[in-house]
């Protein structure tokens, strides 16, 4: 069932610019570590604010220096360095679940799970699903990067997409995804450490 | 057994499947070996092998064996790609297109002298597989389609197959064309499929910077197919290219469509 249930969420995930929902703040978390990270730039204007990046260790335990590197030279102009943020308190504003079982605990026997924060180049990302038995019966975004305008322009598109098809191509016994972006890629292992987690 | 490691800028993921075999060490043999790789050849790091003799401040025979190694097989791309693969496609010194499927491509080899001979590695979307996923099937890798999030572009199978993606769709017009110094702005994406992938990464970046005369160039090419999509949507595909059994693309509402053929 394991098997399975990563093939969908590999299929899915392959297949979307995974991007957070709304621009809201999200809950401030560990600030960032080092040394090694590049000069923020000046936060752009209309964008809202930017939020802490995290860098909470995801389950393999990578520090994020390898990744800094490699933006300055690769990416073009607009993908920015997840910021140092303002403090927020606003509650977390987390995607909508999708799913029939995603009103968590409607139904007895019902598990939801949260997936370990996944750095990516772009950001953090981290997924929750709801569990019921070993089928996976609902799945939300809690975190996603965020951080410029192309992310929040895809963000109402990809989304419900990713969820859709993380429940659904349970058949199409996909192994890995070449081309997949970095985001969606964060998506897969946040969603694989919280089956892990699930004991799947 | 998964794993996942941070090294060259971006992410690779370990698949092993049964039987593993030596697991445990063959993985951290793999982890030491991409973080050697990192070392070596990384262009962001002003005090590696490459970057010092790309300036000039040491020789060749100053580098690791390793440096050798790889600057032949670009040699050798490079002319079987009529100078469209290029060690300075800016004018630095830099085979970052080969060195991160030629690293992944020696891992899965370590993996197999440890006895795990059936593993999916992916290091940022270029792929090696080894042996099968499950018994009666093969691996199965999908691509993601550059211009339109929730679908797939197509699907690829097969047991030892190695699976490089070159494309803009995340980090914009990254690939230079060698030949103009400009970026190639043909395609939107092309994957080239074979079974080593130290020359699937690199005919990879080869092809992107060709743009459409890249299907015939590997049509040509001995081992080595693709599949393109251009930056209008159209898609091409080389006779033998390896599209698995129910090659369709679903859309974002659930309707499936036949891939154009």
């Amino acid at each position: 069932m394991r098997r399975a249930i990563f093939a969908i969420l590999v299929t899915a995930v392959g297949l979307v610019l995974l991007l957070s929902f709304k621009p809201h703040e999200l809950t401030a978390v560990a600030t960032p570590p080092s040394a090694a990270s590049p000069a923020p730039a000046p936060p752009s204007a209309g964008s809202g604010g930017q939020r802490k990046d995290p860098h909470d260790e995801d389950e393999e335990g990578g520090s994020d220096d390898d990744e800094q590197t490699g933006i300055t030279h690769q990416q073009q102009s607009n993908g920015t360095t997840p910021q140092t943020g303002q403090d927020s308190t606003a509650p977390q504003a987390a995607g909508a679940w999708t799913g029939p079982g995603a009103v968590a605990g409607a139904t007895s026997g019902d598990k939801v799970i949260t997936g370990d924060i996944a750095d990516t180049r772009w950001g953090p990302v981290q997924v929750q699903l709801v569990l019921n038995g070993g089928t996976m019966t609902g799945i939300r975004v809690l975190r996603a990067p965020d951080g410029n305008h192309r992310d929040l322009a895809i963000n109402s598109q990809a989304l419900p997409t990713l969820n859709d098809q993380a429940l659904a191509a349970q058949s199409a016994q996909i192994d890995a995804v070449s081309g997949a972006t970095y985001t969606s890629e964060g998506y897969m292992r946040s969603l694989q450490s919280a089956l892990d987690r699930a004991g799947l | 057994m998964r794993h996942v490691e941070h090294a060259m800028g971006t992410v690779f993921s370990f698949d092993l499947r049964p039987p593993l075999g030596d697991a445990r060490r063959a993985v951290a043999e793999a982890v030491t070996w991409l973080h050697r790789v990192d070392a070596i050849f990384s262009p962001y790091r002003q005090d590696s092998p490459i970057s010092r003799l790309g300036r000039g401040e040491i020789g060749l025979d100053d580098c690791p064996p390793e440096v050798t190694d790889v600057l032949d097989l670009c040699a050798a791309v490079a002319e079987v790609s009529d100078g469209y693969f290029s060690t300075r496609p800016a004018g630095l010194l830099d085979p970052s297109a080969l060195v991160k499927g030629w690293a992944v491509e020696q891992a899965s080899r370590m993996l197999d002298r440890h006895g795990a001979v059936n593993h999916c590695l992916n290091g940022g979307g270029d792929i090696q597989c080894a042996g099968r996923p499950a018994r009666g099937r093969p691996w199965r890798i999908a691509v993601a389609h550059p211009l339109r999030p929730g679908i797939t572009a197509t699907v690829v199978s097969g047991q030892d197959l190695a699976v490089a993606t070159s494309g803009t769709a995340e980090r914009g017009p990254h690939i230079i064309d060698p030949h103009t110094g400009r970026p190639a702005l043909e395609l939107a994406s092309i994957t080239v499929t074979g079974t080593g992938l130290t020359m699937v990464d690199a005919y990879a970046t080869a092809a992107f910077a060709m743009g459409g005369a890249a299907r015939a160039w590997v049509e040509r090419l001995p081992g080595a197919e693709a599949f393109a999509i251009t930056t209008t949507g159209a898609t091409w595909h080389t006779s033998g290219f390896p599209d698995a059994a129910s090659p369709v693309i679903q859309e974002a509402d659930g309707a499936i469509l036949q891939r154009p053929r």
